[in-house]
């Protein structure tokens, strides 16, 4: 079962005022370059949060933002090039292979795919023990109860670990690579788009799961989506991302009803959703996201930006705190409207 | 907690149809194959009863033709050796030599591919280099000059094959290998703590494992192929029979007795074919086992 | 130009049935389906995957592919039914009258030939004109599709385009035949938001200026109900409910319609400060399509099923100003 500190009551964080505990993941200053035939590309720059106990955090973008790079990050498949993560009170920035399997009982990930992430060759039985089995957990038979607990906290029947992956359906797939990340009982688990190929009543059934695994098990995550609705939903934090920076970052509720940052309000305007009364949207962005190889000078928003000034353009906004906990990288988040022009 | 999708347990598991081998015996030529290799096997193992003596000893009159004594169904040669003990016998060292051969290369080829596609960078470089340059010398002459150098014996020929049939091996395993390290089968054993000796042995092999066995098939075949053309040149072990010996053997007598040369001919054919269509019908059916999404 | 005020439908689909032929028998994958487009309109087709919808896509163009085949319905299209029509009948009508845009501009593309060319060779495909008369519409198409720079673009190679722009140039090669009916299978599920969005307000725009009828074919019922005027809901191969876009996010009538609408997270729902709410969840899963209940086809998922439900496989009955197929459609609501 989880440990004391992971047990702590989840984290209202309503207002996304810090909580008093201390936070189980400490991202600062994070970047991440690659080195391709093209020229770098600074997929990641200088990004900083906090995650929880017991705390959603969703990051939101669209393609090339970076979020799935952060992911990957985070849980030390890519090596950041500047920044440091913390994981409790150890910084595995820099950990070694060694050391970094020891921290990977606290840090764990659910990928997209998984058709794609479960070895097709293995009973689900056989894929849920092997984590336990890598970090030498219990005896045969105790691991064969571990099994069978996780499959049941996750709403599949225990007969299910006989059988093999691709016997499963798509959301079926998901509660076992949830049971999977869940098995170490880890503190954090970071979430890469894990509802995206579902269908939306599928989708439902795997929200509602990981809200009920996270009020049960006081897990954090840090959940990375596209979906807008989907992030808002299970969050209680978000961080909105444009090109390697998270632009906007608050309480759910504070961001959902003063989106402060123009590429905020774009992707609220340009989401799909269900309104009886159709609405007509707002004109929306014009263009493409830039290339990543061909980053905007100033603010990388600026040349999609509605409100873009020639300040944004020669200067990149810092950061900074619109009220507590609501933090935005614009240099005219307040008025919405730049002075002039 | 959350209602779950259904299982449907009435759900049948995978019937015999569905399942490789199932596949495999349901396509004609790979059948073929199959039925042809077990007569071959059938031959190799049961040679000693069926031809007790030595098919190197005159067994009776030179250069009889098939059919015309009962004793020798296939004919003899002109040193009167049993043709027909000698497609037998010969189909012992084929196999042997053709499968140990094939055993050796996969061992170097999966070894090697393996630790280059998987680590990349330096050791992956410095591991093609090598590869390449056992590519660019001409397999056969490669092999010729190190039997000749190591005397011919069963045991030089095979490691000579075997040693010099690798390197195309050993670049298919390093591109499957390369392709399942970055998959997310591999990245989610790295986040599970896995360490690299699991991700390879238990994850990432038996799932790049299908187009080595196609290949493996195709292997022995040539190194069947490589025997017999070594015993035909004389380069073959002389204490024991092979059909490439066997052939060699028939040259001089082709245009008088072309069945000398010719039987043991169609035995390697038929050894060759019989590994080539089951080479390809493993390859239809793993290929096209696409996991159902 | 077909007149936008006609009230004859322009396409027609009545009855329409597609299978699959396998080992086991013919298995029903699209069962008697019907609806009707008029010039200008916009029907949206939703429903989640195996629904049968991108099959009933194909086969208004008379594209189902083996193992699959029409068993049986008519597709009028003008009044002329495409499932009569031999191959290269049917090869005159695509691109000119009806044609089509997919999720993956880049698996329709030739990567090889530039954007321009092969908007070129869609327009001389189905008109005698001379290769400048082309360009020159070629052009006329990329700048209608709201493409910057179409000169530069339209010697550009699709691999060079972003997503967006490379379903903007499928979208002007579908219109170089001036179609009446355009077919448009998730044309931006692959793209982002803010993207989609632009692509959305681009067909939008088109079919209100020139009158072409819009057949869009979707799993998510976000992105449909600000621009279509008619929505049909599909579930194993079937058509659940039919109504006007309005009337069917106000109150739907099929369970099973309900049931996404539920199902589906809304940004901004609730008041500020609200504990995260449970979405409401369709128990279980689509049946396949081997094991197809005899009854209603949602009736294994639904909390109102009950014994004449499993029995009969409820008709299409007029509700308002549309139609649902339900035993209990009309009834109280509440789930």
């Amino acid at each position: 079962m989880p440990s004391d500190a992971a047990l702590a009551t989840p984290a209202v964080a309503t207002t996304g005022a810090s909580t008093a505990a201390a936070p189980v993941l400490r991202v600062s200053g994070l970047s991440v370059e690659y080195r391709t035939a093209r020229g770098v590309v600074h997929a990641l720059d200088d990004v900083s949060f906090e995650l929880a106990p017991g705390e959603t955090l969703g990051i939101v973008g669209e393609s090339g933002c970076g979020k799935s790079t952060l992911a990957r990050a985070v849980v030390r498949l890519l090596d950041p090039s500047a920044g440091t993560i913390r994981l409790g009170d150890t910084d595995i920035t820099h950990a070694s292979r060694r050391r970094m399997r020891a921290a990977r009982r606290d840090l764990q990930m659910v990928l997209q795919d998984p058709a794609a992430s479960l070895d097709p060759r293995w009973t689900v039985g056989d894929l849920l023990a092997e984590p336990l089995e890598i970090h030498g957990i219990g005896s045969r038979a105790e691991r064969r109860a571990r099994v069978a607990d996780l499959l049941g906290k996750v709403g599949l029947p225990p007969e299910a670990a006989q059988r093999r992956p691709h016997e499963f359906s798509g959301g079926q797939r998901q509660r076992i690579g949830i049971a999977r990340a869940l098995a170490l009982e880890p503190k954090v688990v970071v979430l890469d788009e894990p509802v995206s190929a579902l269908d939306v009543s599928v989708q439902a059934q795997i929200l509602n799961l990981l809200t009920d695994l996270q009020r049960t098990l006081g897990v954090s995550f840090l959940f990375i989506g596209h979906d807008l609705s989907v992030v808002e939903h299970i969050s209680d934090r978000v961080a909105v991302m444009y090109l390697g920076r998270i632009v906007e970052l608050g309480g759910r509720d504070s961001l959902w009803r003063r989106p402060a940052h123009p590429y905020t309000r774009a992707l609220l305007d340009a989401a799909p959703r269900i309104d009886d009364g159709a609405a007509p949207p707002g004109p929306g962005l014009t263009g493409d996201t830039p290339s990543p190889y061909e980053l905007p000078s100033g603010c990388r928003f600026h040349t999609r930006c509605p409100i873009a000034a020639d300040l944004c353009r020669r200067e990149a906004p810092a950061t900074r705190a619109l009220s507590p906990g609501h933090l935005v990288a614009c240099h005219f988040a307040e008025g919405g409207t730049p002075p002039s022009g | 907690m959350a209602l779950p999708e259904t299982i449907s347990l009435s759900q049948a598991r995978t019937d015999f149809r569905d399942t490789t081998v199932g596949r495999l015996l349901r396509r004609p030529s790979a059948l073929l194959g199959l039925i042809l290799l077990a007569g071959i096997l059938a031959m190799a193992a049961f040679a000693d009863i069926a031809f007790s003596g030595d098919p190197l000893d005159m067994a009776g009159m030179p250069l009889l033709r098939p059919g015309e004594d009962a004793a020798f169904p296939l004919g003899t040669d002109m040193m009167g050796r049993d043709l027909a003990s000698g497609i037998f016998h010969g189909a012992r060292v084929s196999l042997l030599i053709g499968g140990v051969a094939a055993l050796v290369s996969l061992v170097i080829g999966i070894g090697i591919g393996a630790l280059s596609g998987y680590y990349g960078g330096r050791i992956d470089r410095a591991l093609m280099r090598v590869t390449e340059l056992f590519q660019t010398i001409p397999p056969f002459l490669f092999t010729l000059a190190l039997v000749a150098i190591l005397q011919p014996s069963i045991a030089t020929i095979t490691a000579a094959i075997g040693i010099t049939s690798w390197s195309g091996l050993a670049r298919l395993v390093r591109a499957e290998v390369m392709r399942l390290r970055n998959s997310e089968l591999a990245q989610a054993s790295i986040i599970l703590g896995a360490s690299d000796a699991r991700i390879i042995f238990r994850h990432i092999l038996p799932n790049a494992l299908a187009p080595v066995i196609v290949s493996a098939s195709i292997l022995v075949a040539t190194a069947i192929l490589t025997e017999s053309s070594l015993s035909f040149l004389g380069l073959g072990d002389p204490n024991v029979v092979s059909w490439g010996g066997m052939v060699g053997a028939g040259r001089e007598t082709i245009r008088t007795d072309p069945h000398v040369a010719a039987i043991p001919g169609v035995a390697i054919v038929i050894a060759v074919l019989a590994l080539n269509l089951l080479g390809d019908g493993l390859n239809d059916v793993l290929n096209t086992k696409g996991e159902r999404r | 130009m077909s007149d936008p005020v006609s009230r004859e439908p322009v396409l027609a689909v009545d009855g329409l049935s597609i299978g699959f032929q396998t080992r086991r028998g013919l298995l029903p994958a699209v069962r008697e389906l019907s609806f009707s487009v008029r010039s200008g309109e916009m029907l949206a087709i939703v429903g989640e995957s195996g629904c049968g919808k991108s099959l009933t896509a194909l086969a208004l163009l008379g594209l189902v592919p083996p193992p699959g085949r029409v068993t049986g319905g008519t597709v009028r299209l003008e009044g002329r039914d495409l499932l009569a029509l031999d191959e290269a009948a049917l090869r005159r009508v695509r691109g000119a009258r009806i044609s089509m845009i997919f999720q993956e501009p880049m698996t329709a593309l030739n990567p090889v030939l530039t954007v321009g060319e092969q908007i070129m060779e869609a327009i001389l495909e189905h008109e005698p004109v001379s290769r400048k008369a082309a360009r020159g519409r070629a052009l006329a198409l990329l700048e209608r599709v709201r493409i910057p720079d179409p000169e530069r673009r339209f010697a550009e190679y699709p691999h060079r385009l972003s997503g967006g722009m490379r379903q903007r140039v499928m979208i002007a090669m579908a219109l170089a035949g001036a179609p009446a009916v355009l077919v448009a299978d998730e044309p931006t599920t692959a793209l982002d938001v803010t993207i989609q969005a632009q692509i959305l307000g681009l067909i939008d725009e088109l079919r209100r200026e020139q009158g072409t009828a819009v057949v869009f074919i979707t799993h998510d019922l976000g992105v449909v109900s600000r621009y279509v005027d008619r929505v049909l809901v599909m579930y194993a191969g079937r058509k659940v409910e039919e109504r006007g876009t309005r009337d069917l996010f106000a109150d739907p009538l099929h369970p099973y319609t309900r049931g996404l609408i539920a199902a589906q997270p809304r940004a901004g729902a609730g008041p500020a400060g609200a504990e995260r709410q449970r979405l409401a969840e369709i128990p279980g899963t689509v049946p396949a399509l081997a094991a197809m209940p005899a009854g209603c086809a949602f009736a294994p998922r639904c909390a109102l099923a009950d014994e004449r439900c499993v029995q009969a496989v409820p008709p299409a009955r007029r509700a308002g100003s549309g139609l649902v197929a339900c035993h209990h459609a009309g009834e109280t609501h509440a789930v």
